[in-house]
């Protein structure tokens, strides 16, 4: 019963991610919450990256979709206090190895359903930086807990998803649309937004995780959610097949929105994947959380949003291309960044274990 | 006879909470107490110890839940 839910929902995030490219979304993004966030932040003129910048309203539906869902369900639960900072940077760096890779999680599944293998290199170096993140939470890796907050808190994130869309609605001139390029290609917005609300309601309902999925199947053998993912990428095939056959294109060579530097692939997944295990989820899933009152998980979409403004100001994200040094840098400095944030919660969390257990401190 | 113990994963992210009940399901627990404070923890640790042979009750507290395990 409940792998059917999970199948379901993803089934249905693979079916959207198809649709909403037949309808104007560019190429193998038809959902990507990495460009999306990336567009948005160049929409606010946060980068001027002017390929890339438009507000996309699955985004605010994902967030809006959670929010009301967790409302009716009384899920909705304004909590936080489980080290933001750590979050924002993490998010902050989630973000560039995404970028460098061109792509969050959902578009690597998305991309290698139709026909992309350099989205096969991201998944073996999403599933290495995973297993990476399962090393630290198994040595004691975490971020501790949160505690409940004032009702207004959680309605931050929903609020600034609404502010969003009214910018989309009302187009004030600070606001900037691409011309061309990836930005200017979009589906009508009530398709998107429609599509966005979908997906987040069913996510929020049924937890689905891209991150998630391996890391239970690996540390738990737990199948759960790799359920859903096994069904994004069979129904985003199939649905590609059948309604964007033209665009169906197998190998590694011209591939929409994508190069393929495999080093540079493995090693952007790679830093995305364990940014994702020690924060607990994948971009996708911060989102969700964001609109259930998680405000952790709102620090987080602000660290991947101001992320995506770093990566285009300084030249760190991946093109057709391929990857700059200053890209490569990024990643390795991002490598070196989030190891170090694991090695110091570890040290510090195994410090406190031994004082409580010869009774000194509080 | 293992004692039995009171597991306290309210607030934590994923998979926090499955890993400190897997804890002490290694530990040869087979009667505790996890407390949590989201569906999504209550039904991720469930889902674990139901795994592992063991059997679950669930009882809403407010805004918490109190899931029971039994061998």
């Amino acid at each position: 019963m409940e792998k059917w839910k999970i199948v379901l929902a993803g089934s249905l995030v693979g079916f959207f991610g198809v649709m909403l490219v037949k309808f104007g979304n560019p190429v193998n993004m038809g959902v990507c919450v990495a460009c999306f966030i990336r567009d948005i932040a160049g929409a606010l003129g946060m980068h001027r990256a002017e390929m890339v910048q438009y507000i996309r309203p699955e985004i605010a539906g994902f967030i809006l979709g959670s929010f009301i869902i967790s409302l009716s369900f009384r899920e909705f639960r304004p909590r936080g206090g489980s080290a933001p900072l750590i979050r924002f940077v993490l998010g902050f760096f989630l973000m560039t190895g995404a970028l460098v890779f061109l792509g969050c999680p959902l578009r690597m599944i998305l991309r290698l359903a139709n026909g992309d293998l350099n989205a096969l290199v991201g998944l073996f170096g999403f599933t290495a930086g995973i297993i990476t993140g399962i090393q630290f939470i198994k040595r004691g890796f975490s971020l501790g807990r949160s505690y409940s907050q004032t009702r207004v808190s959680g309605y931050l994130m929903p609020a600034f998803a609404v502010v969003l869309l009214v910018l989309l609605m009302a187009k004030p001139a600070f606001i900037f649309f691409s011309q061309k390029g990836p930005g200017s290609l979009h589906a009508p917005v009530a398709l998107s937004l429609v599509a966005g609300l979908a997906i987040g309601v069913v996510l929020q309902r049924t937890r689905l995780c891209t991150a998630g999925g391996i890391r239970d199947a690996v540390l738990l053998k737990d199948f759960y959610l790799l359920w859903g993912l096994l069904a994004i990428f069979l129904v985003a095939f199939l649905g590609n097949l059948l309604f964007n056959f033209s665009q169906f294109k197998l190998g590694f060579i011209g591939q929409p929105v994508a190069h393929n530097q495999h080093l540079w692939n493995f090693l952007g997944m790679y830093l995305a994947g364990m940014a994702a295990v020690m924060l607990g989820g994948c971009p996708l899933r911060q989102t969700i959380l964001a609109g259930e009152g998680d405000t952790d998980a709102g620090v987080t979409v602000l660290g991947m949003l101001v992320g995506a403004a770093f990566s285009h100001n300084f030249g760190l994200a991946g093109s057709a291309q391929g990857v700059s040094a200053n890209a490569q840098a990024a990643v390795i400095i991002g490598i070196v960044v989030v190891t170090l944030i694991g090695l110091g919660v570890i040290a510090n969390n195994l410090g406190l274990q031994r004082k409580e257990r010869i009774g000194v401190g509080s | 006879m293992v004692a039995s113990i009171q597991v306290d994963a309210r607030g934590r992210s994923c998979p926090e909470p499955v890993m400190m009940a897997k804890k002490a399901v290694d530990q040869g627990h087979k009667e505790f107490m996890v407390l949590v404070d989201s569906e999504a923890a209550r039904d991720n640790v469930s889902r674990f110890v139901k795994s592992q042979g063991l059997r679950v009750q669930v009882e809403e507290r407010g805004d918490e839940y109190v899931l029971q395990v039994n061998g």
